[in-house]
């Protein structure tokens, strides 16, 4: 159990150095490929583009995809499921239909523009992802049955999904604004999505830690948790709270980035077994760190044009999986 | 003899009067027995390159997103370019169903017995090409005539232009992933046309996604974009000191605008007079 604290936090040690060496790779990658920040010192436009762009950019990717790292591991604790995601209980959706209808509210009338304009597509996306979730646990009357519960995220997503289906094919011109939203991007996150996602961050974090010993009581069994005497209904209300609000951050700034939360907890778990709690925090860093490092290979691989982030971080996170999977199976046969 | 037989044959031809063969854009040779009477047409350039050649009455169906001109908005709407309804497309009996490469019912259509030419105009010499087609199949001999007009309303639209407007620096957005319209893209073939220079080019590809840091570096004179895709633009990080972004130089067009801009159909010539006008009253 030492040696295991101890890799934990050798694994935590390296993900924020390997974390903080992106940071300062990610500051020199960009349009024209790598360059040197210092070679920009003397060039103001260079300067602006660094420190506007490149760095928010490049931190944004990190906390969002610490918060879906930390989403990740709480969904894959809360409901003992390894295939458990961020997105589970219909977040994903309601982003994407609450995006879908404030495109197609936008011109339909004065009053309804100025609402969107006054919302702003990123307010809808967070909005749209409360409702569902809001939608989830009314339909799971609650947080109690951790089966009713991921049904209703299911149904939820798939009905929110729907809808917005319907809205973008009624209009070409819908359709071509939410591809960029579906897609996933983190070209566009500024210092004040940074902030947002920051504070969002560092308040599930601390949530996540203090809430960790019910996903290990949980991870016993229902009756081992009720009996070790904590309020389970409280907690478990708490961390669909941290849930829903880590995934519906991390969705209005990036738009839909898969992947991150399903492999962030299963890499963490690869290497070292841990509590829930160092589970949690480890998770959020090695999500930071995936989507991180995507980002840089999204925007460099074939600079000045961009791949799709989400693209790769399924092709990063994916095949490292798949490597270790394949190693053990080599193992157990040998 | 064997001459005199092949001569036989090509009067028995020319005989079976106004049998059609087009060649389509998958390549397959199809045989129409006579100019049809019913077509269906599921792409919105398509619809309106027929009604320009004269042929809209002889149309029973569209998708959903033609709209161009306003007669077709009361023939029946059989589904989308990407989901059409097959059994309400069969239910029109169309002697001749117009549609697009990327639609997935082609083999089923046929399969069903109708007539299917493939047609997938993407710029401006697919655009003539396709004129030219449909217009065979319409037995017009109005095509020159109409390709003439268009290029000759694309012409006056760049002349109408000052020499000073010339060389603008034009950023075109196609949606806020952020994807540009470049130079071998149709609406970057009209900017070309128009003398403007593109800040993406053609060798990135027809519509590529572009790194935004990349629009911040070249910073345009005049941003072109969708009023829907255009929100939050001014806020995008480290565009705000750009000289479009900061003396207001972007174009929003509405929804009807886009769809003249972004369709290589007859109305380019009204879409190269939109962009005229865009790079008139905002150009430095």
């Amino acid at each position: 159990m030492k040696t295991q604290r101890h890799r934990a936090r050798i694994l935590g040690g390296v993900v924020l150095g390997l974390s903080a060496a992106l940071l300062l790779l990610g500051a020199g990658v960009g349009s024209t490929g790598f360059e040197s920040v210092f070679a920009a010192r003397h060039d103001p436009v260079a300067l602006q583009i660094v420190w506007d762009i490149r760095l928010p950019r490049t931190l944004g990717a990190w906390l969002a995809g610490a918060l879906l790292g930390l989403a990740g591991a709480v969904a894959q604790g809360l409901f003992r499921n390894p295939l458990a995601d961020p997105y589970l209980l219909g977040s994903a959706s309601g982003a994407s239909m609450g995006v879908a209808i404030a495109l197609a509210l936008f011109g339909t009338s004065p009053s309804s523009t100025q609402w969107v304009v006054r919302v702003g597509l990123t307010g809808a996306a967070f909005i749209g992802a409360v409702v569902a979730v809001l939608l989830t646990l009314l339909l799971a009357r609650g947080v109690q049955q951790t089966l009713r519960l991921l049904l209703a995220g299911v149904i939820v997503g798939v009905v929110l999904g729907a809808i917005k289906d319907l809205i973008t094919i009624s209009s070409v011109d819908v359709l071509q604004a939410i591809v960029g939203f579906m897609l996933g991007s983190t070209a566009l996150v500024g210092w004040s999505a940074c902030a947002v996602m920051g504070v969002l961050a560092a308040v599930c974090l601390l949530l996540g830690w203090t809430l960790a010993p019910v996903l290990d009581g949980l991870a016993l069994g229902e009756a081992t948790a009720q009996s070790l005497g904590m309020p389970l209904g409280a907690m478990r209300a708490a961390l669909v709270a941290v849930l829903a609000l880590a995934t519906g951050a991390a969705v209005a700034q990036t738009g839909l980035i898969a992947f991150v939360g399903l492999a962030a907890p299963h890499l963490v778990r690869s290497v070292v077994k841990t509590t829930h709690a160092w589970l949690i925090v480890l998770s959020a860093g090695m999500g930071g760190l995936l989507l991180m490092a995507a980002d840089l290979g999204a925007r460099w691989l074939i600079a000045p044009q961009e791949l799709p982030v989400g693209v790769l971080t399924a092709v990063l996170g994916g095949s490292y999986l798949l490597w270790l999977m394949h190693r053990r199976s080599v193992r157990v046969s040998v | 003899m064997k001459n005199w037989l092949m001569l036989c044959v090509v009067a028995l031809c020319s005989l079976a009067a106004h049998a059609i063969d087009v060649v389509d854009d998958r390549g397959v040779t199809v045989h129409l027995p006579q100019p049809p009477k019913r077509i269906v047409s599921l792409l919105p350039s398509i619809t309106e390159t027929v009604c320009a050649l004269g042929g809209c009455s002889r149309l029973v169906g569209v998708d959903r997103y033609s709209n161009w001109p306003a007669s077709v908005r009361a023939l029946p709407q059989l589904g989308g370019g990407i989901d059409p309804n097959v059994e309400a497309v069969v239910a029109q009996k169309p002697d001749l169903v117009l549609l697009a490469k990327s639609s997935r019912v082609v083999e089923r259509l046929e399969s069903l017995g109708l007539k299917v030419i493939v047609l997938e105009p993407k710029n401006h010499a697919d655009m003539r090409r396709v004129l030219d087609k449909i217009g065979q199949v319409l037995g017009t001999g109005d095509a020159q005539r109409v390709w003439r007009e268009i290029d000759a309303s694309v012409s006056a639209a760049a002349q109408s232009l000052p020499a000073s407007v010339k060389n603008t620096r034009v950023y075109y957005e196609v949606n806020s992933g952020p994807y540009a319209a470049g130079e071998g893209s149709f609406m970057g073939e009209t900017l070309t046309r128009l003398g403007a220079k593109n800040i993406v080019p053609a060798a990135m590809g027809p519509f590529p996604k572009i790194n935004p840091e990349f629009v911040a570096r070249a910073n345009p004179d005049v941003i072109m974009v969708g009023e829907r895709s255009a929100q939050g633009l001014e806020q995008r990080p480290g565009w705000s000191s750009m000289r479009a972004v900061r003396d207001g130089r972007i174009c929003r067009f509405k929804a009807e605008d886009s769809d003249v801009l972004v369709r290589p159909g007859p109305r380019m010539g009204e879409a190269a007079r939109l962009m005229a006008n865009c790079l008139l009253s905002k150009a430095p």
